[in-house]
């Protein structure tokens, strides 16, 4: 199998991946993933990351995409190229990763005994792998797309200390209650130093964590689209007071790609990468609750849906509620909408979810989970999954 | 001062060193070889970077369907490379392999050997989504599966171009004894005929050519290729007229070689758009569609012995066998056309052979008029007009059976 991987990573040399400031990355299950993938890219295979080492390690040949074995036996449905994958190393972030990457940022006491939690995001143009050899000229915030899933708790102070080191003016706008001055709206607040935010300069937005639920943060300088289109979004989670229950918490940024520009997106997915949980699919506990951050961001195609196989969720739009509002194993979400999705897988095996617009679904927007022993799981600190406070690395 | 002014010339040569004319020649290539070997060395100096992406472009060259597989063969007709990233099917991605690459450069070519279980009878729209993100579309509106090109295709082929070619030119000239039995105040009336015939074959043929370059690569000259053809099958014809000529008299005998050989042209692309229609499914084989043909091509066969009715007391008596050659040069070549269009079509060779249809008609038509001239030397007069008026409403008419 020719390695669209190896190939890339020679050109990965001579591009200086900016460094993130201000990031603790608490990988939890990600950590492992950090001893499995060089060696799996050095090999030139599929790259396997996350929980499916920690699988693989225990006698399971997790690296198998699920439709390895029909490859040759026609055609199972749409899908890339089988000889190459995208290059996660020279793209700077790994579709698998980002699922359980939660941003922290970091943490202090305040005098009054209130958390400040506190980010640095800068925009960056970056170029992008969406599909395999598929490359496109992305704007992103932290050098990702999408960009930092970026978690609080409710009513702490959130400070986003946001650079702008694109060649175009962006802002960043936050779903979520604040001033005026915080909205990162172009011409409102310019002669205070917000508003749009031209290349080179920064801004702190400043704001109470509230209310409670899953949101998003994208930029809003005209032509709009075009500037979330490009990279600029990522999503916001602001956890209750009280907690959630303990759960493998997953991050899914529902997008699409207009490679030609031309209004109309050529490539689908979650997290970027076309068909990326198929090549690696998603590995869960069974029987244990795995709860999804589901974001729609995408542009220029009203609706969006996420739909899972061999099993049923509870569906909390926007997350604001504790309360789910229905059972069901599909829903709809249109631009910017947002929810929390809760679910136990009762077999082991290969689900796939996939939206059901199912013009996105052959696009790029399908993967699978892959349910299996959670046993095999403690070897990569399944325990860790649930985050207690205060979060981040404290200063 | 006019025979001065003359002897002057040689000493003016020799101002260049007495150089012969082989190296006077050479000089100013070399020169330009330099100018363009430096101007390259030096990275085109003042014209700055290139401003811009690239600009993409592919034309589909040949589309083949096998069960579960499309074949794409693409080329290269812009100015910089392009890389194959992916390709989607009616909205869906779809594996591939290349035989050529994925990285197809200028003028080159690749096939795509795409998995994707096709349906007999639907349409596809085909995005070749380019490294750059940049997408080429191709659309089968039909699909069906491409015949294999085996023993039994090509001698269907055969079998195709007699019945369409040769067979009904043949019988076309069976008229010839009709014609003989018309009084000589006919000839002019019917080589107007032939004329008229002509001359809507070649708009015809025109037509089509140029259909065909829209789909050709524009790097190989598109529709220009089919007035090149045009050209060059006109120049040709006149040029080997003009050897014969000093043999030969302009007899009836050899305007009918000439209109026979225009006429083959013309049906080398009619094989060649069937050959192709075939091989495509976009062409369904009915009985109905032979008989149209048929119908059609038999005025060819009128158009071919017009001439050799003769004017009275010269006409001329041809052998049966020669008249079958005239059949066959006629006939023939749809046979070939059919052949070629169904196993190598390449639009823009396609192109240009209808351009040297129109071309060889052009001139067919030109050498023929003369002898439609009346005692005044009027090519237009009220025989030859009417005459001309049948020819294109008989092939007008016969077309319409053959509307594919």
């Amino acid at each position: 199998m020719a390695s669209g991987a190896t190939k890339g990573s020679a050109g990965a040399a001579t591009e200086v991946a900016p460094a993130k400031p201000g990031i603790s990355r608490r990988r939890l299950l990600g950590g492992a993933a950090a001893v499995g993938v060089p060696a799996a890219i050095g090999l030139g295979q599929l790259v396997n990351g996350s929980t499916g080492a920690a699988l693989a390690e225990s006698g399971e040949a997790a690296t198998e995409s699920p439709l390895k074995g029909h490859e040759h036996g026609g055609f199972i449905h749409a899908g890339f190229a089988p000889d190459r994958v995208v290059d996660h190393d020279r793209n700077g972030f790994n579709p698998t990763e980002i699922l359980r990457d939660f941003d922290y940022g970091k943490t202090r006491r305040l005098p009054s005994g209130r958390v400040l939690r506190e980010w640095e995001i800068f925009a960056a143009d970056r170029e992008i792998e969406v599909a395999p050899g598929v490359s496109y000229e992305a704007w992103t915030y932290n050098g990702r797309v999408p960009g930092p899933t970026l978690r609080a708790r409710e009513g702490e102070l959130l400070r986003i200390k946001f650079v702008n080191g694109s060649e175009h003016p962006h802002t960043m706008h936050f779903h979520g209650v604040h001033t005026a001055l915080m909205d990162g709206m172009p011409g409102i607040g310019e002669d205070r130093g917000g508003g749009q935010i031209e290349p080179g300069e920064s801004f702190t937005y400043e704001f109470d964590a509230s209310p409670f639920g899953v949101h998003l943060y994208h930029c809003h300088v005209a032509p709009l689209a075009a500037h979330i289109a490009r990279g600029l979004y990522g999503a916001f989670i602001i956890d209750p007071r009280e907690g959630r229950p303990e759960a493998d918490e997953l991050v899914m940024v529902m997008n699409g790609f207009d490679t030609n520009f031309d209004g109309e997106n050529e490539v689908y997915a979650v997290n970027t990468v076309g068909f990326h949980y198929i090549n690696e699919p998603i590995m869960v506990p069974r029987e244990e609750l795995v709860r999804i951050y589901l974001v729609n961001v995408l542009e220029y195609d009203p609706v969006n849906s996420f739909h899972v196989h061999g099993n049923f969720f509870h569906h909390f739009p926007t997350g604001t509620s504790l309360q789910p509002t229905e059972f069901t194993d599909t829903i709809i979400q249109g631009q910017a909408q947002r929810a929390i999705l809760e679910l136990k897988f009762p077999f082991d095996g290969d689900y796939m979810f996939h939206a059901h617009v199912t013009e996105f679904a052959e696009l790029g927007w399908t993967g699978f989970f892959r349910v299996g022993d959670p046993s095999r799981l403690a070897a990569a600190d399944a325990a860790a999954l649930y985050c207690d406070l205060p979060w981040g690395s404290k200063t | 001062m006019e025979a001065g002014s003359r002897a002057e010339r040689p000493a003016g040569g020799q101002s260049f060193g007495g150089l012969p004319a082989w190296a006077l020649g050479l000089i100013p290539l070399v020169l330009i070889a330099v100018a363009i070997g430096s101007f390259a060395a030096l990275g085109g100096p003042g014209l700055g970077d290139r401003n811009g992406p690239p600009v993409e472009e592919l034309s589909v060259e040949s589309t083949v369907l096998r069960p579960g597989k499309i074949e794409l063969t693409l080329r290269n007709d812009g100015p910089d490379p392009v890389e194959v990233a992916q390709v989607a099917i009616n909205d869906g991605f779809a594996p591939f392999t290349t035989a050529g690459g994925r990285e197809i450069g200028r003028l080159g070519s690749t096939t795509l050997d795409i998995t994707y279980p096709w349906i007999e009878g639907e349409a596809y729209d085909i995005f070749i989504l380019t490294a750059v993100g940049g997408t080429i579309e191709a659309a089968i509106p039909v699909a069906a599966e491409t015949p294999e090109a085996d023993l039994d295709f090509y001698l269907l082929m055969l079998l195709l171009g007699i019945y369409v070619g040769v067979i009904p030119v043949s019988l076309g000239m069976l008229w010839l004894p009709f014609l003989r039995r018309l009084g000589s105040q006919w000839m002019a009336g019917l080589l107007a005929f032939t004329v008229g015939l002509l001359a809507f074959l070649a708009i015809d043929a025109g037509l089509e050519g140029l259909e065909i370059a829209a789909e050709a690569p524009a790097a190989f000259g598109g529709a220009s290729l089919v007035f090149a053809g045009a050209l060059v099958a006109y120049l040709v014809l006149a040029g080997i007229d003009a050897w014969l000529e000093r043999r030969a008299e302009r007899s009836g005998a050899y305007l009918a070689l000439l209109v026979a050989i225009g006429i083959g042209l013309h049906n080398l692309g009619e094989g060649l758009a069937i050959g192709t229609s075939y091989a495509t499914g976009a062409l369904a084989l009915g009985a109905f569609l032979v008989v149209g043909f048929a119908i059609h091509n038999t005025t060819e066969g009128l158009a071919i012995v017009a001439p050799l009715r003769g004017s009275g007391r010269e006409r001329e008596t041809l052998g049966l066998w020669r008249l079958l050659g005239l059949g066959l040069i006629a006939g023939a070549p749809a046979i070939l056309g059919a052949w070629i269009g169904a196993s190598a079509f390449n639009p823009s060779l396609a192109a240009a052979l209808f351009g040297v249809g129109v071309g060889a008609i052009a001139r067919v038509i030109v050498q023929i008029a003369p002898a439609m001239r009346d005692e005044h030397g009027r090519l237009l007069y009220p025989s030859t007009v009417v005459g001309m008026l049948t020819g294109i409403a008989v092939l007008y008419l016969t077309g319409l059976l053959v509307a594919v």
